[in-house]
């Protein structure tokens, strides 16, 4: 009776501070986190760390941008390729000798600038996001091509100044991870917290009702889409200052990691649902298993499997949750 | 033809065959509401059998029994004096029953001719027919109703021709039966002449045809008998020779008010608060009414007459409707509903799980929708503890039922999902509240409590106006009731003018000149 009590005591502890998602998820990537140390030397290292949050800390920042976008309802697909034509367009105006940083913030008003193209013709038009993004996947990665001949533009006069946003450290704490943690930090506050972001809960959830409440839903998609493009040209700027280059066929399949991040952290491809702090388990997880399985020498090709795998698991279990939820609902 | 009911050309008189159809003691339950008691209903071959009643009455759940769509709680069904089962669509059609539906469901891709033979392909009791035949065949079904090219996606047709192409496609069915579902909603009054003239046509070669209409002058100028439900249950069938179109309005709503309604408005009527002139779209022209401060005015008429249109016109959630509007003799234009909910003029949806509320979110959230200032404090920041503690507030005013204000809606029982929708709108302090069909789906219980909560706001100075279709609730809870029929104000009721009767006459245009009711 007692235990009950107690483990009943925690979980509400637990869920008061995360969710139940996010709580399985910590529990998830902990257990692993265990395992791991155990089975291989080379996990619990300061470099092995610093690598493996290095790698998805740059793309957790477009995680967070689909994560929202998602909530609303919609999906984007370009989310790869306008990365990518974000270090394209910084890196093109770095070498007609623009200054970095304004070339960047030139690169990121067109992403920004894709993403309002995005947003018309999913609001205006009436088209479907999935179409859409589709269109400006292809669009985008052709551009990239275009602008670079195919070939990765090397920009070994970026200043330190400016590499610094990539490879730089404070402390002992890469600025990468330093500049992760703070978008982290504020958009799950924004979502959890303001009325601006609730109307994306509203909308996703129940649009009609949602244009029923008064909410201006079409505006509401319009600024989610042009905000996720927004995203990526802020990590496309930080990948060109990290590697030292523009490459045109940077984040090719980079979508269906972002989604299946969001996804397994509990946002739902039909809208109204997701966290920005469980889709970042989602990819601090999706991340772990990628290096844990480098590390153990699985072979790569085994590591989409059982990434596949993983996003099917997290899918079945939510839609078993909302069917139970659903028939408790009724009785 | 199958089976070989003879044809009767002197139908009306009594056969000493078992009747083409007998329904027995039918009775069905959807939860705590009992849809049909005992019902009766038979049908002769050869014979256009009418049957009327208000929305509700369960006509159409008798027809879904015919149709084999539901299955009845108890009862017995005899085609030809055989006890049959019919537990699906296909069973009945097996059986030569043929239904069109009310709703229009064709496959728009697909032209007109493949819709119309899709049954058959369905059951595949035929050899499929290639292209020529085919669109040769449907012309031939499609001829005598209407010109349509068969070789059309149906989505290309106007929704009259598509309510042809739906009794064209019962039509290839050789039924013996067939049941048509107000057919002519959608028709032009050509059309439907046409449509009446092969009903007389089927009927002469012994087809019995069940016609669900509203419309008076269809019923007596078309039908040769017409049946009467109301509750569930069989009132009267007669030869549409021997009665008046009076004596049918007077079966449909003849009942007596059956549950408590809170007191009506006392004194003298506040100021308006409301005035609308000359209010035009496409579904409703030319309205104007006006709403006083602490009135309930209900919204009467048939389902599809413009009552939901009109409210939804005003607070420009759709359409683009043109007329002058006053809030507190102000004249005002609305830009859209989220200009209109900050003047103070709210809408609930009737349809309350597609629009009214947000099933996936929490008690809290859904009630702060519309004006999440109210529970915000600097820099848009959502302060929980308002937005909990405003939501405790309104649901206990509202007598909301639950464990925390963190639960989500979807667990929440229907009464208590409306009080969550109507909680919604309360939030924003409105000032005019239109309300469609506030308790549709709720039980008893809790349809008197929000009858009870509407009379304390229209109390409290609030302006309600309430679309209902059940007459009962428009006469037991609304100060005036103004009745629209095909997008028109057709007439204002109160006091002792305020009966059922009176609603329906005006509500039925057919109705108006042949049942002769004063008003």
């Amino acid at each position: 009776m007692t235990a009950t009590t107690t483990t009943q005591q925690d979980r509400t502890l637990l869920s008061r501070l995360f969710g139940a998602r996010e709580t399985g998820l910590v529990l998830i990537i902990l257990v692993l986190f265990l395992i791991m140390t155990f089975a291989s030397p080379h996990f619990l290292t300061w470099t092995n760390m610093r690598a493996m949050t290095m790698a998805f800390s740059v793309e957790a920042i477009v995680v967070v941008g689909m994560t929202i976008l998602l909530i609303s309802g919609g999906i984007d697909l370009s989310v790869g390729s306008v990365t990518a034509l974000a270090m394209v367009v910084a890196g093109l105006l770095f070498l007609a000798g623009v200054n970095p940083w304004i070339a960047a913030l030139i690169a990121i008003a067109v992403c920004a600038g894709i993403g309002a193209i995005m947003g018309f013709f999913v609001t205006v038009v009436g088209l479907h996001h999935f179409i859409v993004t589709l269109a400006a996947m292809v669009i985008a990665r052709g551009l990239c091509l275009l602008g670079t001949g195919g070939r990765p533009l090397g920009l070994f006069e970026l200043p330190a100044s400016f590499k610094w946003i990539g490879i730089g450290s404070i402390g002992v704490i890469p600025v990468a991870i330093v500049i992760f943690v703070i978008v982290v930090a504020v958009f799950d506050f924004l979502l959890r917290r303001t009325t601006a972001f609730r109307l994306v809960y509203y909308t996703g959830s129940n649009e009609k009702a949602a244009a029923y409440s008064g909410i201006r839903t079409k505006r509401v998609i319009f600024l989610t889409t042009m905000l996720c493009s927004t995203l990526c040209g802020v990590a496309g700027v930080i990948y060109m200052a990290r590697f030292g280059s523009a490459q045109p066929t940077f984040g090719v399949g980079m979508e269906l990691n972002v989604i299946a991040a969001a996804v397994i952290g509990g946002a739902s491809l039909s809208g109204g649902k997701g966290t920005i702090f469980g889709a970042i388990l989602g990819a601090i997880l999706l991340s772990l298993v990628s290096s844990s399985l480098a590390l153990l020498n699985v072979s790569v090709y085994w590591q989409d499997i059982i990434r596949g795998s993983i996003l099917l698991a997290a899918v079945t279990f939510d839609h078993y949750l909302v069917k139970r939820q659903a028939a408790g609902g009724r009785a | 033809m199958r089976g070989g009911a003879s044809p009767d050309p002197d139908h009306g008189i009594a056969m000493i065959q078992p009747p083409l159809l007998q329904l027995t003691d039918i009775s069905k339950s959807f939860g705590a509401i009992r849809a049909l008691r005992s019902a009766q209903f038979e049908l002769r071959a050869g014979e256009i059998h009418a049957l009327a009643g208000e929305n509700g009455a369960g006509k159409s759940t008798l027809m879904n029994i015919i149709d084999g769509i539901l299955r009845p709680d108890s009862g017995e069904i005899r085609i030809d004096g055989q006890a049959v089962q019919i537990d699906s669509p296909a069973a009945a059609q097996r059986l030569g029953i043929g239904f069109v539906h009310q709703e229009i469901a064709l496959c728009g891709d697909v032209s007109v001719a493949e819709n119309i033979f899709m049954p058959q392909t369905a059951q595949s009791r035929r050899k499929l027919m290639g292209g020529a035949e085919l669109i040769a065949r449907a012309a031939e079904v499609l001829a005598p109703l209407a010109e349509i090219d068969p070789r059309l996606p149906a989505d290309h047709l106007s929704i009259s021709q598509q309510q042809l192409v739906e009794i064209a496609k019962a039509l290839t069915l050789d039924c013996r039966i067939l049941i048509l579902d107000e057919p002519t909603a959608a028709l032009t009054e050509h059309e439907a002449q046409k449509l009446f003239a092969i009903m007389r046509g089927l009927a002469a070669k012994g087809i019995g045809i069940i016609y669900i209409s509203h419309r008076m002058a269809e019923i007596f100028g078309t039908c040769d008998r017409v049946t009467v439900m109301r509750d569930g249950q069989h009132i009267r069938t007669d030869r549409t020779a021997d009665i008046t179109p009076a004596d049918v309005v007077n079966a449909m709503v003849g009942r007596k008010l059956d549950t408590l309604y809170p007191p009506k408005m006392t004194g003298d009527r506040g100021p308006e608060i409301l005035r609308v002139e000359g209010l035009t779209d496409r579904r409703f022209r030319d309205v104007s009414f006006a709403l006083h401060r602490g009135e309930i005015l209900g919204f009467g008429g048939l389902i599809g007459a413009g009552r939901s249109e009109i409210a939804r016109g005003i607070t420009r959630l759709e359409g683009d409707a043109r007329g002058r509007i006053w809030l507190e003799a102000q004249e005002v234009a609305f830009r859209d509903y989220a200009d209109c909910i900050s003047r103070g003029i709210v809408y609930l949806s009737e349809d309350r799980k597609g629009d009214g509320v947000f099933l996936d979110l929490s008690i809290a959230a859904n009630i702060s929708a519309l004006d999440l200032s109210k529970v915000a404090g600097r820099f848009g920041v959502i302060d929980p503890a308002r937005e909990t503690a405003q939501a405790w507030r309104i649901g206990k005013s509202l007598r909301l039922k639950a464990a925390s204000m963190a639960q989500r809606v979807a667990s929440l029982s229907g009464g208590n999902q409306q009080k969550v929708a109507l909680a919604k709108l309360l939030a924003v302090e409105p000032k005019v509240i239109f309300l469609d069909e506030p308790t549709r789906g709720v039980d008893v219980g809790a349809k008197a409590e929000i009858h009870a909560i509407l009379r304390g706001l229209a109390d409290s100075g609030v302006g309600i106006v309430v679309i209902s279709s059940e007459l009962p609730e428009l006469i037991g809870l609304c100060d005036r009731v103004l009745v629209v029929s095909e997008g028109c104000i057709t007439g204002a009721l109160s006091g002792p003018d305020l009966t059922e009767t009176n609603i329906m006459t005006l509500a039925a245009p057919g109705a108006l000149a042949s049942a002769g009711t004063g008003t």
